[in-house]
């Protein structure tokens, strides 16, 4: 307001307008710096998992306010807040690491009910039905099972046991005497715990990995139709065909092995369809 | 009159009122800022958990709930609709600043505060030149700044940065390399910008400033008649500029510090010998006569460059 009345003479308002575009320009460079920052911090690496519940990582930005009272009711401290240049994750956002400390799979999902602005979206109350991420057997070639021998650790930590993971029983072909135990994941009961990771025997890096869904997962291919899906019908609606019986009235009378009612001509005589050529294995046409 | 200028800031507080009195509401402040991070650290550092969190949210005793409107109003921006449990937090955070000034938050609660604070002082001692000194409403820039990004973004953009939440969260929760803001607000201060940060720049501290305007709990000249022009309330206010127009008034003028950079510090009270500033309301009518004869009319022009 003490300004407007000092813009009275040119000269002030001149220097005004050039203080004010000074400034302007200056926060439109730090504007532009703090945008790219906002960017990379979407940037979330694959090994960090978000806590249950959490919202998609763009949204889950606009969300999360990073106060930490998530990380302070996870009663197994599975969760931290990124520290910054130690971390991944854009800091002060909480995550875990499944290798170090996996989630439990708390009944009362006591992080989402802590979390003060719906970051952990507070409609999930089955934490079964969380998706922290998705397990994918990353290295078959030194899973103990995929090699043939019988670890099964990862699918006997499981929470979910037998829905997320199962042994697939194969023939070892390698012996050619033995039977491989393969794990499998299935994506629509595997919370993304990362019990299964953080058991896995091997030393260092697990061959079984939980991955965020976006990495672990690809669209489905719309345009192939899985006949075999009994909800995937091949065609968009129901079509009822008619039903190809021999008999009368029907157009296929002479197909093999039809029959030929009594009173009727043969239709492969008089100028009746017959075909030129013989059948194999049935030696001609209506016998 | 030259003899007592001539002391060091303070010094004739000290001599006339007493070593407490000189020096009260810098104490009490400190402790304030102590309690208000030390709260946060008796959970993790000794298990007691009366309050969780940090100053972006917290519950104190499992029942209160206290957020940052600040932070809430960028992920609102953001696009982010949040839980009642944030929105209630925030609107006790923001009604109680309203009443007591936005600004209280700066000096009382804020850590980085102590920390800029210690720039000033070393930047003093130093005897370092002003230097860079951005116009007193940079801060109001840089706060739509900070809220256009937070929409374009659609991501809490300040948070990336705030040296204030890197501090307070990285000493609750794990530091990383977080101290490097810390550190950057303090270098700029001490070399480049004295009280840069907190006077001119902060976007949070112009949150607060604006949140604050109509307070109610408000530092007031009354006894401005008694100013002996030791200069000494101008020397450590951190928002100089805000004095001028109470301490040197008319009769007609309010004596009421109005603006809503002041941060209610106090420190003014402490250093005036003669008691020319105490707390009130910014209803307060007690009559506060101008100074009779103005004294040091040669003093003024320095006193306003100062601002
Ligand atoms: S569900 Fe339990 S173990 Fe998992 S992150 Fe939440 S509080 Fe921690
Ligand atoms: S409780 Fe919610 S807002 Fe707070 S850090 Fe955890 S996810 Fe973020
Ligand atoms: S992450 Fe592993 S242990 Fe957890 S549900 Fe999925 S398969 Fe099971
Ligand atoms: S201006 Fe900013 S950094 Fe300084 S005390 Fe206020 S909120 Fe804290």
């Amino acid at each position: 307001m003490s300004s407007a009345n000092r813009n009275t003479t040119p000269v002030n308002r001149r220097r005004f307008l050039q203080d004010a575009a000074r400034v302007a320009g200056a926060c439109a460079v730090g504007g532009m710096a703090l945008t790219k920052l906002a960017t990379d911090a979407r940037a979330l690496p694959a090994q960090a998992l978000r806590p249950p519940g959490a919202l998609p990582e763009e949204h889950f930005l606009a969300a999360c306010i990073r106060c930490g009272l998530c990380v302070r009711d996870c009663p197994y401290d599975t969760l931290k807040l990124a520290e910054l240049g130690l971390d991944g994750a854009a800091t002060g956002t909480p995550f875990f690491t499944a290798r170090d400390v996996p989630c439990e799979m708390c009944e009362d999902i006591p992080c989402v009910v802590a979390c003060p602005t719906g970051a952990l979206d507070h409609d999930l109350t089955n934490i079964d039905d969380s998706r922290m991420g998705l397990a994918v057997l990353i290295d078959e070639e030194k899973c103990l099972n995929a090699l043939g021998l019988r670890c099964d650790v990862c699918y006997r930590v499981c929470p979910v046991i037998d829905k997320a993971i199962t042994l697939e029983l194969s023939h070892n072909q390698r012996s050619g005497a033995h039977a491989i135990f393969m794990p499998v994941v299935h994506s629509d009961h595997c919370t993304g715990c990362g019990k299964c990771e953080k058991s896995c025997v091997l030393p260092g890096e697990a061959a079984i990995k939980v991955l965020p869904i976006r990495v672990a997962t690809a669209d489905a291919a719309d345009h192939y139709r899985l006949g075999w899906e009994e909800d995937t019908p091949l065609v968009d609606e129901l079509i009822d065909l008619p039903d190809r019986l021999p008999g009368p009235g029907t157009d296929n009378l002479v197909a093999p092995g039809g029959y030929l009612p009594e009173g009727m001509p043969d239709p492969s005589m008089e100028g009746g369809f017959a075909p030129s050529y013989g059948l194999p294995g049935i030696g001609g046409a209506g016998q | 009159m030259s003899q007592t200028t001539s002391l060091p800031v303070g010094r004739e507080a000290v001599l006339e009122k007493g070593w407490w009195k000189a020096y009260q509401f810098l104490i009490l402040r400190r402790i304030s800022q102590v309690f208000f991070l030390g709260i946060f650290l008796l959970g993790p550092w000794a298990g007691i958990w009366w309050v969780k969190g940090n100053l972006a949210s917290s519950l104190t005793f499992d029942i209160l709930p206290l957020t940052d409107p600040f932070v809430l109003l960028q992920g609102m921006l953001a696009q982010h609709w949040p839980e009642m449990t944030a929105i209630i937090g925030a609107l006790i955070v923001g009604v109680a600043y309203a009443l007591i000034g936005g600004r209280v938050y700066c000096s009382w609660v804020c850590p980085i505060n102590p920390v800029t604070d210690t720039a000033h002082w070393l930047h003093d001692k130093l005897g370092f030149a002003k230097g860079w000194q951005p116009k007193r409403n940079t801060r109001y820039w840089v706060l739509g700044m900070v809220l256009a990004v937070s929409a374009l973004t659609g991501s809490i953009a300040w948070e990336l940065v705030n040296p204030i939440s890197m501090l307070h969260r990285g000493l609750i929760f794990g530091m990383g390399f977080a101290w490097t803001f810390v550190l950057a607000v303090f270098v700029f201060d001490l070399v480049v910008s004295r009280r840069g940060w907190c006077g001119h720049l902060c976007p949070v501290g112009a949150f607060y400033g604006l949140l604050g305007k109509g307070s109610i709990l408000r530092v007031s000249a009354t006894k401005r008649a008694e100013c002996d022009d030791c200069m000494d309330c101008f020397a450590v206010c951190p928002e100089m500029h805000v004095i001028t127009p109470a301490l040197r008034g008319a009769d007609a003028d309010t004596p009421i510090i109005l603006s809503s950079d002041c941060t209610n510090c106090g420190r003014c009270i402490d250093v005036c010998a003669p008691d020319v500033f105490t707390f009130t309301t910014r209803f307060d009518e007690t009559p506060a006569p101008a100074r009779a004869e103005r004294r040091n009319t040669k003093r003024q022009p320095e006193a306003s460059r100062a601002a």
